[in-house]
């Protein structure tokens, strides 16, 4: 036995992995293939499904019915990763940075929320949003918001659920590609008269800012220029604050693999979400997530349910490719630049 | 860039101190708000399961009290879904990372032709979002129509999240094998151990910690699935799967009871395997 496997050390690697690698193919390669078949399906659950080529006309009849939904998800989706990345970063930076030895406790803390439910944490933000809770009732006794502004059931609050429930996903891969940086390119960087990047970071911050508000007020329904004007001063200020030379030129694209990492992360759980949508929205925030889990689990209408999932797959597996190609898939998944 | 040759020499070295300490200054604040937003969530979970709701909805807080604390079972139907969730992360914990560990160990210690293939395959689940994977599994189970996998039952669950889990173990235990000292297997070796000792003796001592870290997220993992079980879990019914079905008709305190004691397992076993690790690795140091 010993004595075979030494002439035969080939086999080795592909012992290892057969039991795992089969475990995948079978209950992960071949119901995709499945799903692709039953996007082909017509009939009822209770009458059995057949299959035929010429119901290929279930994929228009998806994307007609659901165009919206898949719409709002890719808006919801971008502004929940734009705005994680914008929490993440700074968290991240300070924790690789100036963590020093509480860097163990902090990486702690960030990711202590998911050792509660994700349920009852997005049913928390309902409890903290509502109408008359604890973060709005104070504002609105003072007299700051109408009596009537409320954040439960509008976009924003869908966002948010979003936003924070994958946090952590953003933050680590930022804080694994910050805490390689060497910083002696940074000190070089500042022996080289780098310094506080002015008037460049005002500017850029508020060109940045404005559109960035601009696109959030749109995709939270409130008025575009009050958002692009408020996030464009905000943008300007730390732009001219806290934007050095050093760190456009050198901390920042060090750390772009993280960034990506990270918004993918975020983007593609996201883009299938359908429980912030349900819990935090109204019926005019659902979400592409919640039209299949419908589709598949109350209408039992499978073929239409597989050729949306199908759809949601094939659109991200194109944009991973894209971005597997421009950094390599080993890089990626042990979150190596 | 011109500018920068123009302008005055670097500010004096206090004012550069200054402004740093007004960044630090700047970012701890942030970060002390960060760390609020991110518990602020769990401290409600937790403040609500001292409640004492009026009607049947844990939303709005009433006054403190102990009662369900006293009882946190006392709930139709919870008792059975706290038990088969613990069930399910147990088994698919010890089956994904056996499986993943080999792959794991494969993949760093061997040249073989399908690397890039098998990267893929480890990488694309973990990128397919969960309602895909959920969806694929479900029209798989009722296209096949038959036993074990339909009707669908705690098997087709607990498929689904062996499933889901293995990519998460192999990431893990990879992390921990490449920095691995090969040295030490080759000391061994020279000492006259066989592969076979090495191996138990050496080598699954040292990276036991990758996979006990695994094992603790693939259980977090399979504990907490929510949209995958959905799809995959027929007429029983796991943990989450309890919440979601009362979330329409007002979730009993009870379930923020078994969140909070949840949490407080979780936090002590990270924190206990943390520590344990710290310190084997000064010792080996």
């Amino acid at each position: 036995m010993g004595g075979w496997l030494k002439r035969h050390r080939w086999v080795v690697p592909y012992a290892l992995l057969a039991p795992g690698v089969l475990w995948l193919v079978l209950f992960y390669v071949y119901p995709g293939i499945q799903m692709f078949i039953s996007s082909f399906w017509s009939g009822t659950l209770e009458t059995g499904f057949t299959f035929s080529l010429s119901n290929w006309t279930n994929y228009p009849e998806a994307l007609s019915a659901s165009s919206e939904q898949f719409v709002r998800s890719i808006l919801y989706a971008g502004a929940a990763t734009i705005l994680t990345f914008l929490i993440a970063y700074p968290l991240a930076y300070t924790i690789a940075f100036k963590g020093g030895r509480y860097k163990a406790l902090l990486l702690f803390l960030v990711v202590a929320p998911f050792f509660t439910s994700f349920l009852l944490r997005t049913i928390s933000w309902k409890i903290l949003l509502a109408d008359s809770g604890i973060l709005l009732a104070p504002l609105k006794a003072i007299g700051i918001l109408p009596p009537e502004f409320r954040l439960l059931a509008e976009p924003i609050a869908v966002v948010s659920g979003i936003t924070y429930n994958f946090l952590p996903f953003m933050t680590l891969p930022i804080y694994v590609s910050l805490e390689k940086i060497d910083h002696r390119l940074v000190e070089a960087a500042k022996d080289l008269y780098a310094g506080p990047w002015r008037p460049g970071g005002a500017i850029a911050g508020i060109v940045l800012g404005g559109v960035l508000g601009g696109v959030l007020g749109y995709i939270f329904e409130y008025p575009v220029p009050i958002w692009a004007g408020v996030w464009g001063i905000a943008g300007g200020l730390i732009g001219w604050l806290f934007i050095s030379e050093s760190f456009t030129r050198i901390t920042f694209p060090l750390s772009l693999p993280g960034v990506f990492a990270g918004s993918l992360l975020t983007f593609i759980p996201a883009m299938g979400d359908y429980v912030n949508a349900e819990f935090l929205g109204n019926p005019s925030t659902r979400m592409i997530g919640n039209v299949i889990q419908n589709k598949f689990l109350v209408q039992n209408d499978y073929p239409e349910a597989s050729a949306l999932s199908f759809i949601l797959m094939a659109g991200i597996i194109v944009f991973v490719a894209i971005y597997a190609r421009a950094l390599g898939t080993e890089a990626l998944t042990t979150g190596r630049g | 860039m011109a500018r920068t040759a123009a302008a005055p020499p670097v500010a004096s070295g206090r004012a550069r101190r200054a402004a740093r300490r007004v960044d630090s200054a700047s970012l701890f604040v942030y970060t002390g708000l960060a760390v609020v937003y991110l518990l602020l969530p769990v401290f409600v979970i937790v403040l609500f399961s001292f409640n004492d709701p009026a009607g049947k909805s844990n939303f709005v807080w009433q006054g403190f009290t102990l009662e369900y604390w006293a009882d946190p079972l006392g709930v139709p139907g919870l008792p059975q879904a706290v038990s088969l969730s613990l069930l399910i992360a147990f088994v698919s914990t010890i089956v994904a990372t056996a499986l993943g560990t080999l792959i794991g160990i494969a993949l760093v210690r061997y040249e073989f032709s399908l690397r890039g293939a098998t990267n893929a395959l480890i990488f694309i689940p973990m990128a397919t979002p969960e309602i895909v994977l959920g969806a694929s599994l479900l029209t798989m189970f009722v296209s096949i129509g038959g036993p074990p996998f339909f009707p669908l039952s705690a098997v087709t669950i607990l498929i689904a999240h062996i499933m889901f889990n293995i990519s998460f173990v192999v990431v893990t235990v990879r992390a921990r094998l490449e920095g691995f000292p090969r040295h030490l297997e080759e000391a061994a070796m020279d000492l006259g151990a066989n592969e076979w000792t090495t191996f138990w003796k050496v080598t699954f001592p040292l990276i036991l910690p990758g996979i006990v870290a695994a094992g603790l997220l693939a259980f977090s993992l399979s504990i907490d699935d929510f949209v995958i079980t959905n799809f995959t879990a027929g007429k029983v019914q796991t943990f989450p799967m309890f919440i979601y079905a009362k979330y329409r008709i007002g979730i009993p305190v009870e379930v923020n009871v078994i969140g909070t004691l949840i949490f407080a397992i979780a936090v002590g076993t990270v924190g206990v395997t943390t520590l344990a690790r710290i310190r084997a690795d000064a010792r080996a140091r």
